[in-house]
């Protein structure tokens, strides 16, 4: 059986063998018929650390051509030392184009953000994913949370936003915060900040999430709804900032904030490094 | 033992390629996709079914063929390039090639199970065309607003089998139709009108 | 800076360079040659195999140098290379009775057919530091004595068995499922724990192990038998049909004896736990023991209060290598998450701060 090709390297194309491909691409397709759910996979040791991104890493690979341009992202940034890493890992293992334009990008890997440039039908947004499940920290057992997710029985999540605002006066929860998808299943967001969840809702992108660790796949399909969970007389609300980006000066993109002198001086700006840059007109480096 | 036909000449970038276009069609549900350098079908099979079978089937995921396709042709073929094994029952079965008149259509496959709806079988419907049936409204998850499907070759009975289908949300079986060198897929959590 | 705006990548390069360099240490030391940690090294060569389910010991050497002796790392890197080699197929399971034993000894009974065979051990050593090691003296090799011409080794528990006081192994015949292919599903099957128990951090199982001992899980153990030595290795190619040896491995086995009170229908009996480890590892055969019986509780309906005997906690918890990266992985930049909390914290303070300002002119106005 012809499985494994070497294309004169020593390793694999995309780093997995065929078979390896073949069961993530089965469990992705699966996680695309059921938004939302986590789909179990048998999830591979990869040469980069568990908790680095292995989840994303292997749906990437089990869907990465030669046809296609990557971009990899941390934090917002292309070139925060993961997303360098990353990059440099399918450059050398898929001999794939890369890209820091969010635009020109056929799947990009993110990890804790999603770009601030609206994204369009035909492109993929792989997020890597620490703690698929979003009860976990809620139910550490998931013999419990299988079982609550198959009643669809989502109270004790209701419960733990209602005590926020008892203790509050609002919902505390700032990233990860959970999300609904098409009605039916509570996601994680991955650990994205709240202020990036209403652009999960009716994406024309495909949203594929990977945990290598916790060996799970899910996935949103394209406009699909996502609703941030909430109560009538709390709404969802995201992040603001009084200030604009120091940069670009966008009061519409989430801020990073810089202690830039030993006073404590504070500085901000995006933390979407292509979008900062495409605003200011500035090229590509 | 029958000469068997060639597989994909590229496997590494000709299934990845395949794939893309499987994975657009379930993310676009009712989109029909064209599949790139699609592989000459084996024995009764279309080249669609063949490639699909080719991208994803393996020894791990047992396959059940319709009578009409259960000749040694296509037998030799799955073996060979795929090691899958051939399910005697459809239960057994994570994949299935049927054809469109079979009745009843959707039953007998797994659907999974509420707390494990990935356990469930993917049904290739070989039909004779995408575009020449019925029209039929589709709306859910990868769609936008609403997409026809025109599937030809469908019992009269399918839109009765397929909201049935659609109440055993999350469980339930995806469907995917291919004709010549294209495909449409259905994922269980569509609903059709008309 | 370690989040470079730019030049990120200039630096990961010279953290790799120095890296490598501090690999090498002082050049006027000769370097370690694979050979040299195989041979010399062996026992971290073991722990590398076993918990890394590769068995070569060149390439374990390989990665413990890789490592620069971070047994840990060593077990990560030979782990992502396992996977990405090509199957061809499963092996017939060991039947360590075919074992050439270099060491067997059981604490159940005084003699045992074959007898109680030492071995290499460091159990009657007496733990001071050899100082002529340092002075590079050459070891006279080993006297050996002869060759046992009768191979098999009955294994002591088939003796109890026989008898009706062992319980028996489990049956053959159920369709195993591989770890490291497919996810674990809850509640899991006891091949796949031992799998996990096998891949499993050895000091992870040792502290679970010993907690047992310390009557979290009731567990009163005796090792029936613990051997170590060559096995053979038999496949059976699809196109031959039959079963042919391909290789010899060392492995050691630990089949641990424990109590069992018995029940209403059941009368008591003995019952075991089971352990196996590439190579030479005692301890970690001896834990993986220990720890499989305690995860039976709820077969054998045991009451199941204690750590060791709670499946999910022990399952998700014990491989090394996924516990390193998660907790290494709070080294990455959260600073997007770390700003979302920044701002969320801000806002409340300042609620609370102009309620506690309100009320203050409130009472100033009464």
């Amino acid at each position: 059986m012809p499985d494994s090709q070497h294309d004169g390297s020593a390793y694999n194309y995309a780093y997995l063998d065929e078979q390896t491909k073949r069961m993530i691409r089965r469990a992705i397709l699966k996680a695309v018929a059921v938004p939302g759910y986590q789909v179990p996979f048998g999830g591979r040791e990869m040469p980069l650390p568990y908790g680095w991104g292995t989840g994303g890493i292997q749906v990437t690979a089990a869907i990465i051509g030669r046809d296609d341009t990557l971009k990899v992202i941390d934090q917002g940034a292309d070139d925060t030392t993961n997303a360098v890493s990353i990059r440099r890992f399918f450059a050398r293992v898929a001999e794939v184009a890369t890209t820091t334009r969010t635009a020109e990008a056929t799947v990009i890997q993110t990890r804790h953000r999603v770009p601030e440039t609206p994204l369009k039908d035909g492109q993929i947004l792989v997020f890597q994913v620490p703690i698929p499940e979003p009860l976990r920290m809620l139910e550490p057992r998931e013999t419990e949370t299988r079982t609550l997710h198959a009643l669809s029985e989502y109270g004790v999540m209701q419960v733990s936003l209602y005590e926020s605002i008892a203790r509050h006066g609002r919902i505390a929860k700032t990233y990860n915060y959970p999300v609904l998808v098409n009605g039916r299943y509570m996601m994680s967001p991955s650990p994205i900040p709240k202020f990036d969840n209403p652009k999960l809702d009716r994406n024309p992108a495909l949203q594929l999430y990977g945990a290598g660790r916790e060996k799970r796949i899910y996935a949103v399909p394209p406009y699909t709804p996502v609703k941030s969970l909430d109560f009538d007389d709390h709404p969802f609300e995201i992040e603001r900032w009084s200030e604009c980006c120091a940069l670009c000066g966008s009061r519409e993109s989430f801020l990073d904030e810089m202690i830039v002198d030993d006073a404590g001086k504070r500085l901000f700006v995006c933390s979407d490094t292509d979008y900062c840059r495409e605003r200011r007109g500035e090229p590509v480096q | 033992m029958t000469d068997i036909g060639p597989g994909l000449a590229d496997p590494a970038h000709d299934s990845q390629r395949l794939f893309r276009a499987v994975l657009d069609a379930f993310s676009h549900p009712g989109r029909i996709v064209a599949l790139p350098r699609a592989p000459a079908g084996v024995g009764p099979l279309s080249p669609a079914a063949t490639a699909f079978v080719l991208t994803l089937v393996d020894r791990d995921t047992p396959l059940w063929l319709d009578p009409a396709f259960d000749v040694a042709a296509v037998r030799d073929f799955v073996h060979f390039h795929t090691g899958a094994p051939i399910a005697a029952r459809q239960a057994d079965a994570l994949f299935a090639v049927v054809e469109p008149w079979r009745e009843p259509l959707l039953d007998g496959f797994a659907i999974g199970s509420d707390a494990y709806p990935d356990r469930s079988a993917t049904l290739v419907i070989e039909v004779p065309s995408l575009v020449d049936g019925t029209p039929r409204t589709a709306r859910g998850p990868g769609i936008a607003t609403h997409e026809t499907i025109a599937v030809a070759g469908l019992p009269a009975s399918f839109a009765g089998a397929w909201a049935a289908n659609r109440a055993l949300f999350p469980c339930g079986v995806d469907l995917v139709f291919t004709a010549g060198t294209a495909l449409l897929a259905l994922p269980r959590g569509i609903v059709m009108e008309g | 800076m370690y989040v470079a705006v730019k030049g990120g990548e200039t630096a990961i390069e010279h953290s790799l360079e120095l890296l490598a360099d501090r690999r090498r240490g002082a050049r006027d030391v000769p370097e370690l040659s694979t050979r040299q940690i195989h041979e010399q090294l062996a026992l971290a060569v073991d722990r590398v195999m076993t918990e890394g389910s590769c068995y070569d010991r060149e390439l374990a050497a390989l990665a413990i140098k890789q490592a620069r002796g971070d047994l840990v790392e060593a077990i990560f890197l030979l782990r992502a290379y396992r996977t990405t080699l090509p199957r061809f197929g499963d092996s017939l399971p060991l039947d360590t009775r075919r074992m050439a034993a270099e060491r067997r000894i059981s604490s159940t009974f005084k003699d045992v057919p074959g007898g109680q065979v030492l071995g290499p051990t460091f159990d009657y050593s007496h733990r001071l530091l050899d100082f002529a090691l340092m002075a590079n003296g050459e070891h006279p090799a080993a006297p050996t004595a002869p060759v046992d011409a009768a191979p098999d080794l009955p294994r002591v528990g088939d003796i109890l068995e026989r008898e009706g006081m062992l319980e028996p192994p489990p049956s053959e015949g159920s369709p195993h499922r591989d770890i490291t292919r497919t996810p674990l599903t809850l509640p899991a099957s006891r091949p796949v724990r031992l799998q996990n128990l096998a891949r499993g951090d050895e000091g992870f199982l040792l502290a679970l192990a010993y907690s047992t001992q310390r009557g979290y899980g009731n567990n009163h153990p005796f090792v029936g038998e613990i051997r170590f030595g060559a096995v053979p290795v038999s496949f059976v190619p699809e196109e031959l049909g039959f079963a042919i040896e391909i290789a010899e491995i060392d492995v050691t086995e630990c089949d641990m004896v424990n109590q069992f009170a018995g029940s209403h229908d059941v009368p008591p009996q003995f019952t075991r736990g089971y352990g196996l480890a590439f190579g030479h590892a005692e301890r970690k055969a001896m834990a993986m023991a220990l720890v499989d019986r305690a995860l039976r509780a709820q077969e054998l309906s045991e009451t199941a209060t204690s750590p060791a005997q709670d499946e999910e906690f022990v399952l998700a918890h014990s491989d090394s290598v996924e516990a390193s990266g998660f907790v290494q992985h709070l080294k990455l930049p959260h600073y997007v998450d770390f700003q979302s909390e920044l701002v969320v914290v801000r806002l409340l303070r300042a609620e609370v701060e102009a309620r506690r300002r309100q009320a203050a002119f409130d009472r100033a106005a009464e």
